[in-house]
């Protein structure tokens, strides 16, 4: 029998493996990798656990979501010691659902990247090849699902944050629609894009955990109160005459030539296996990346305004006055991208440029949304590469945040249209680095999502390669 | 003025390049400070980061409403003004950096004489 760890939950439950096991099993694999991917902040070095729906299964969780009493960071210095009071809705769902909670995931402070490299602790490292950068910002949780650390691992995804480095780490990441999960509790970076999601070894095990998390909160206003379906029922493996659309504007100069391969190849698969390939377009594609650059930091710095060294983390030393003492908090406790997105934000909301700016990205935003609305008359769910490359050196975009910025050019537009999006692994390049296939659906149809991704990943081995370690 | 008309675009703008007087503005407004250094390179990397923003004029917008969030059908959330539980004051303050009873404490907000 494989090792506990190497395992996906549903198999676990399914085969009623004793929880001790499975917790010795990874509780070994984490003392023997973890030196080597720096993957979490923190491990929970004794997790309790309970009976119920997800009873023992070893969990990571990305450190913007708080677990009262644990030391809560995004992995930056001006939250040092801060322990939140209060547990996340889904950290209250998890624990209900009997979950081990594992550690805290490594992460770009305040989910300010696409690469791992801009954490407080230092980068993590892509078990594939240790050089190179995981991706971003949930880096921590996917290189932990794809070392055998975790079984599962939440992340948040507000430009590709789930679905990048679960692409560029060769495993499962579902960013579900804006509204399905309740966002209390995550430390907010940009509140009309971020949205909690599963990142697992399978796509089943991510309809469980979605379904363990998924629902209406009263205390999320931005929480949707419709019915959540029963994943389970959507790990079906047949795709007959489902209509899958491909974008143009998504295999343009620029996109690695062995991703366009996998990618493509990938869609034959779905078509081989009995769907309807129809080319679709969505002409604002290329501004996608520039709006998020505006909608993104602009709500970051305002919501960052809260760091100011009053109510919790880190505070400046011998500061003569309150607004010193902000100036000099700030200074010393963001890093330099967190830093560099509050500068733009700032700069895009200020006055005078507010309407060139901010509204003027918002009048983009309708637009990139309405070509979803539009392709979605056509087709029931888009298939497309999830990052245009994949995962590269450790260091070797850290001097250019443009370029950096550019590596979640295919992610952002589900984020600024709210749709669900799921990346799944659809091959490994020739330097054996992992592939990822995007797939995206209408808002709130995490199902066809589901079906779609099972049945591909079911008729493939995609999902089985692991690194050697 | 920040913006100029660029004559023949329709409602579009040219947005100006940032410079180091602009990101120090920027700064203080968002509570941060930065060296002479630290200037520079922020002032060149915000300049390529707008300058690639600039984009967005070429799309038409002048008939387009805003999108605020993804959510059309979402409008204000009320909740009936009861009384609940909540966190102690003890919980709330256990984050403190400095706290003296139920308050935090904080540097001088106004210069005693």
């Amino acid at each position: 029998m494989e090792n506990p760890c190497s395992s996906t939950a549903h198999k676990l439950l399914h085969d009623k493996i004793d929880p001790i096991k499975i917790g010795l099993s990874v509780s070994d694999r984490i003392k023997a990798v973890e030196s080597k991917v720096k993957a979490f902040a923190r491990v929970n070095p004794s997790p309790s656990w309970n009976k119920g729906k997800l009873a023992g299964i070893p969990t990571l969780i990305k450190d913007n979501i708080c677990v009262k009493g644990e030391e809560a960071t995004c992995a930056s210095r001006i939250l040092t010691g801060f322990k939140p009071p209060y547990d996340a809705t889904v950290i209250r769902k998890l624990k209900d659902a009997g979950a081990a909670l594992i550690g805290k995931a490594n992460m770009d402070e305040f989910a300010f990247g696409s690469s791992c490299e801009t954490s407080c602790y230092g980068p993590t490292h892509n078990p594939w090849n240790l050089d190179r950068i995981p991706g971003g910002s949930s880096g921590g949780s996917a290189a932990a699902v794809a070392a055998d650390e975790t079984i599962l691992a939440l992340g948040s995804d507000n430009g590709g944050s789930i679905r990048q480095p679960a692409a560029l780490c060769g495993v499962v990441g579902l960013k579900p629609t804006y509204g399905r999960v309740s966002r209390y509790g995550l430390i907010a970076f940009a509140s009309s894009l971020d949205q909690i999601g599963p990142i697992t070894k399978d796509v089943e095990d991510a309809a469980l955990l979605l379904s363990v998390i998924a629902g209406y909160d009263e205390m999320d206003s931005t929480s949707v109160d419709v019915p959540v379906p029963d994943y389970k029922k959507s790990i079906v493996k047949d795709i007959r005459n489902l209509r899958v659309g491909v974008p143009k504007e998504y295999f343009v100069k620029g996109i690695d030539p062995e991703v366009e391969s996998a990618v493509k190849k990938a869609i034959g698969v779905l078509k081989d296996l009995g769907a309807k390939i129809v080319d679709i377009s969505l002409p604002h594609t290329e501004y996608a990346v520039a709006t998020y650059y505006i909608v993104g930091p602009a709500e970051a710095s305002s919501n960052l305004a809260r760091f100011d060294g009053v109510q919790y983390g880190l505070r400046a030393k011998d500061a003569k006055d309150i607004i010193n003492m902000y100036t000099q908090t700030r200074s010393e406790g963001f890093g330099s991208e967190a830093k560099r997105r509050i500068l733009l934000g700032t700069y895009c909301l200020s006055t005078g440029y507010y309407d060139a700016y901010y509204l003027k990205a918002q009048k983009v935003r309708t637009k990139i949304r309405e070509d979803f609305e539009r392709a979605f008359k056509l087709c029931d769910i888009i298939a497309t590469p999830t990052a245009p490359t994949p995962a590269f050196k450790i260091g070797e975009k850290a001097n250019d945040p443009l370029s950096m910025y550019l590596s979640d050019i295919f992610t952002i537009p589900a984020n600024l249209a709210g749709i669900p999006a799921i990346s799944i692994p659809c091959g490994l390049s020739k330097d054996g680095l992992p592939i990822g296939l995007q797939m995206m659906a209408k808002p709130f149809d995490e199902e066809t999502i589901f079906r779609a991704a099972y049945t591909f990943e079911q008729s493939t081995d995609h999902h089985t390669k692991r690194p050697n370690l | 003025m920040p913006l100029k008309k660029v004559s023949g675009y329709g409602n579009l703008y040219r947005m100006k390049a940032i410079d180091k007087k602009t990101v120090q503005r920027v700064a203080h407004l968002a509570r941060l400070e930065f060296d002479e250094s630290q200037l520079e390179l922020y002032s060149s990397q915000l300049a390529s980061i707008l300058s690639y923003i600039d984009k967005l004029n070429e799309v038409d917008t002048a008939a387009t409403h805003p999108t605020s969030h993804p959510l059309a059908s979402l409008k204000n959330v009320f909740r009936k003004d009861i009384l609940k539980p909540s966190l102690s004051s003890d919980d709330a303050l256990s984050s403190a950096p400095a706290k003296d009873g139920g308050f935090f404490v904080v540097p001088p907000v106004i210069e005693g004489k």
